[in-house]
């Protein structure tokens, strides 16, 4: 019998407001531990919440950029459970009428587009960390995080492979990235994914049952805990096994996932409208403003540079995932109209870059004046691609530095002096007499051979077009 | 200094004695504090008295006053109840929970009366939690009423009465969530009034049912009252639930309204009760009075009325249990030490917490609970709505509706304590009032053949705290009864 796998997303974006979503303490990351909290965000006697507007702000914006219905009354309820790192032993989340409902993300999986529908976003309080000293029989709470403006979004079980999963993920962290809302970066937490996972026999429309997949803290952790669990799944229900319901955590060093100890019990959250809230209410005004805010999304921006720039379906992928990237693209093609050479050379070396050094764009020195400098070097012959990409850019990637500069400064300024490149033709050729027989008795690729000699006696300066040209006539004549 | 008489001495008196210069605030203070001295001890009223910081306040109080400086309250004594925060003190709410808890803020009410230059005296026993209508369940020792010390003083506000009764103090604050500043008012023979819901800020009020908390003042007649009303009133960010509008000079209004008539409705269902025969006799005089002063006396109806009590004890339970979640022994408060994060969660609160607060939050938990929540809480929200509808209903015919503010006069300290039923049931006039967020004041309305005070609660539409003060100054005036304490008589 063969089996699909059915997974729905709990995903958790925690917003990059100023302030955090009850009080005005901020919400910076990485701050000594509880340097940002007050009596509100501690859970002290007497205090009460006041709703962040930002942040309704921030929701607005996803839910529209997902095609969601938002509620223009939605409410915020208690949600109880007692654990130390939640100061009034409630959360502060949305129950019934969360800010928004349906909507959908676009995924592509090797070439293929999918739909995959939401059944909610809503608005909630994160809590805070909790920091173990193994060698003492307490914890520590840090209580900064506590209170800071979370987005919960879950999709419908309409994903049915952990590459589906990742493409989903990969495409809503770059949503909430151009929306500016969010880092989407899952190391630090500001980008959470739990994950609902069953086995079913394939064609079957009933839902197996479901395990809930915890402590997946990177896309890579995502695609091999959803993974195993597929297989154990699988593996359970091929000896005529059924899975259990329950909560389990994927470990990182065995790359398996195992149950979550003592917390089997159904938990009753006591959910009731938080009586020291008022009902949120969205105008019509308000979300026409947002709307007209909105930014160019992936989707849209992807297409658009297929249409407008020729690219390939990949291509404009890859480009648009990160909106910097797509920035420094659009801003380069403007300076230097040659946008499939711009697109060639950002996704093999400056990517190749960025990858290595773990950062975006931005955070280099690299401009788009440089690189349209670079390749129009290129173009007029004043340095040969190997050279562009080997010397010059490593330099201006790491330095800063206008290409120009680097190329006078460091004399690597392509040879292209006929009379020269003949002359260095010649000398090649005499000296090695046995390649020029194997040449003229037909072996034509031995050019490659002479046109890298006359570029060792020049430091790979020399004009590679010029070169061939000379070389074949000598050899042909 | 020796001319002073604190027994007759309203705020209004003592501004006037403070801005002619013929009493200080250090001197009015010292006079509060040795009353206190003598008579607290038998009465119990406060749970914290600091002496030095009182005195502090008052001479910075003078100063202020000789550099021309004019707050509302400038140099008058207040009491405050525990379960309001006064940053650098103790708020305990009376509980064994917060025994050693320090408040780290001021509460927004606390914030404004010290922009007017209030002196405070120190915090008043309650309830625990404010949970109870006799502070008998205060866990450290309960509140005597001075009209007779074998009585209650009512709650859960009965320090802040006590405090007001006996001149320990010209003014005081409570909260009152189904009738903890009326009831306990009444049963002092002071003044007590619960503004409409969000008039007033509850932020740094420590939270016992959300939606029907509300802070007010204790004074010992109307003007103060509304003097003190107006200062902590008002619109506040920190509160989401705080109401933005105006607020009105009430102190000015009553002048206004002085003569002015109205129509009172006298609800119908409040009198299917069985009545103290004593509170029976005088809310019929009180209507005889009404219509000699020449106000329309009609009868409404309010038909939800008997479901009042059942209604909020799930609501205000539920909120309870979720407000009262955050003592758990891990940030500040009690800890009893356990073998594991949980045991540690039970011991603290099983410790930490008296047997009324625990039966509150059982229900809450319970009334709250999936499966039970559309039965308990939701029901109860819906039932809640209906009786808010009979009172705008009955508003569409009077401007104000007078009742009796308690069933019974004071009763005997331990009589209601094993049986919570009877005990709940002494607040079935005053719950309807914040069931829809109404504002109610409770006066002094007369005496029993045993000298025990008797009180009269006038209720009023939403955001009409100014007419409901009027016709209490209406019936002051005319009554002009003489409301001091034996105990404090005989000093």
């Amino acid at each position: 019998m063969e089996f699909e796998p059915v997974i729905g997303l709990e995903v958790h974006v925690q917003l990059k407001t100023k302030s955090k979503l009850f009080c005005s303490c901020s919400t910076k990351f990485g701050a000594p531990p509880n340097s940002q909290i007050c009596p509100i965000c501690t859970g002290q006697p007497g205090v009460l919440p006041v709703l962040n507007k930002e942040a309704i702000h921030y929701a607005l914006k996803l839910a529209l950029a997902v095609g969601a219905k938002v509620n223009r009354l939605s409410i915020m309820a208690r949600k109880h459970y007692f654990y130390p790192d939640l100061p009034k032993n409630y959360q502060i989340s949305q129950y019934e009428l969360p800010i928004a409902e349906g909507g959908a993300i676009e995924i592509e999986v090797n070439g293929s587009t999918k739909l995959i529908n939401l059944t909610r976003i809503h608005l909630e309080e994160d809590a805070g960390k909790l920091v173990h000293d193994e060698k003492k029989p307490y914890s520590y709470v840090d209580f900064n995080r506590t209170g800071i403006p979370l987005l919960e979004i879950v999709s419908k079980p309409e994903i049915h492979s952990p590459e589906e999963a990742v493409a989903y993920l990969k495409t809503l962290r770059s949503i909430v990235r151009y929306l500016g809302i969010c880092d989407g970066n899952m190391e630090e937490g500001s980008l959470r994914c739990d994950a609902n996972v069953s086995v079913r026999p394939k064609g079957s429309s009933s839902l197996g049952v479901k395990v809930e997949l915890k402590n997946m803290n990177s896309f890579k952790h995502v695609e091999r805990a959803l993974a195993f669990e597929i297989k154990r799944q699988t593996a359970l229900l091929l000896e005529g096994k059924t899975p259990v319901q329950e909560t389990r955590l994927y470990d990182e060093a065995t790359q398996t996932t195992h149950p979550m100890r003592g917390k089997e019990e159904a938990h009753d959250y006591c959910y009731f409208p938080d009586p020291d809230l008022i009902e949120v209410r969205v105008s019509e005004d308000w979300i026409e403003k947002i709307r007209e805010e909105l930014p160019e999304l992936p989707s849209a921006k992807k297409a658009r540079f297929i249409k407008e720039y020729g690219l390939s379906s990949y291509e404009a992928g890859i480009l648009v995932e990160e909106k910097p990237l797509a920035d420094f693209f659009e801003d380069t093609v403007r300076l230097y109209a040659k946008p499939k050479a711009v697109a060639n050379f950002i996704l093999t070396e400056v990517l190749r870059y960025l990858n290595r050094d773990n950062i975006s764009i931005e955070q280099t020195q690299l401009k788009p004046e440089f690189l349209a400098e670079l390749l129009s070097l290129v173009d007029d012959g004043t340095i040969s691609i190997t050279i562009a990409k080997q010397q010059v850019f490593p330099e201006v990637y790491e330095k800063g530095l206008p290409p120009k500069r680097v190329v006078e400064e460091r004399g690597l300024k392509q040879e292209s002096s006929e009379e020269l490149l003949r002359k260095l033709c010649e000398e090649v050729i005499k000296e090695n007499p046995s390649e020029v027989e194997k040449y003229r008795s037909g072996k034509k690729g031995v050019l490659g051979f002479f046109v890298g000699q006359v570029m060792k006696k020049t430091g790979g300066k020399a004009n590679p077009k010029l070169v061939n040209q000379i070389l074949t006539e000598l050899l042909e004549g | 200094m020796n001319s002073l008489n604190l027994n007759r001495l309203t705020i209004k008196r003592a501004l006037e004695l403070l801005d002619e210069g013929k009493i200080s605030s250090v001197e009015l203070t010292q006079a509060c504090l040795e009353r206190i001295k003598k008579i607290d001890p038998e009465v119990k009223a406060y749970l914290y008295v600091n002496e030095e910081w009182a005195l502090e306040q008052a001479r910075l109080a003078d100063e202020k006053r000789k550099a021309g400086e004019h707050g509302k309250l400038l140099g008058i004594p207040l009491a405050i109840k525990d379960n309001i925060l006064i940053k650098g003190h103790p708020t305990t709410c009376a509980s064994k929970i917060l025994q050693n808890y320090i408040a780290p803020y001021d509460a927004t009410v606390i914030r404004k009366l010290k922009k007017e230059g209030a002196v405070f005296l120190g915090k008043t026993n309650l309830d625990e939690f404010a949970m109870g209508s006799s502070t008998e369940n205060s866990a450290f020792f309960p509140t005597k009423n001075p009209w007779d010390l074998e009585r209650v003083p009512g709650g859960s506000s009965g320090g802040s009465a006590v405090a007001v009764a006996c001149r320990m103090g010209l003014g005081a604050l409570g909260s009152d969530t189904g009738g903890s500043i009326r009831q306990p008012a009444c049963f002092c023979g002071v003044v007590g009034m619960k503004p409409t819901y969000s008039l007033v800020s509850r932020f740094g009020l420590v939270a016992f049912a959300s939606s029907l908390d509300q802070i007010g003042p204790f004074a010992l007649n109307i003007e103060d009252t509304a003097l003190l009303l107006k200062v902590i009133s008002g619109h506040d960010p920190y509160d989401s639930t705080s109401a933005p509008r105006e607020v009105p000079s009430f102190t000015q209004i009553l002048q206004e309204n002085a003569n002015t008539k109205f129509r009172v409705g006298i609800p119908k269902e409040y009198f299917e009760h069985e009545l103290h025969p004593e509170v029976a006799k005088n809310i019929e005089e009180m209507i005889s009075l009404l219509k000699r002063l020449g106000h329309e006396v009609k009868e409404v109806s309010l038909p939800h009325t008997k479901y009042a009590i059942s209604v909020y004890y799930i609501i205000a339970p539920a909120e309870a249990a979720s407000n009262l979640a955050r003592y758990d022994g891990v940030k500040y408060g009690l800890r009893v030490e356990g073998k594991s994060l949980i045991e540690m969660y039970k011991k603290s609160r099983a410790e930490g917490f008296g047997r009324e607060v625990k039966r509150r939050v059982m229900l809450g938990t319970y009334a709250l609970s999936a499966g039970y929540y559309d039965a308990f809480y939701l029901k109860a929200s819906k039932v809640r709505t209906l009786i808010k509808q009979d009172f705008l209903k009955a508003f569409e015919e009077v401007d104000l509706i007078l009742t009796p503010v308690s069933p019974t006069p004071a009763f005997k300290l331990g009589e209601k304590t094993s049986d919570p039923l009877q005990m709940y049931l002494s607040d079935i006039f005053t719950i309807p009032v914040n069931l829809a967020g109404l504002p109610g004041l409770s006066l002094p309305s007369g005496f029993t053949r045993e000298s025990l005070p008797l009180g009269v609660q006038v209720i009023g539409p939403h955001f009409r705290d100014d007419l409901v003060l009027s016709l209490g100054y209406q019936i002051e005036k005319e009554l002009d009864l003489e409301t001091i304490p034996p105990i404090v008589k005989a000093l």
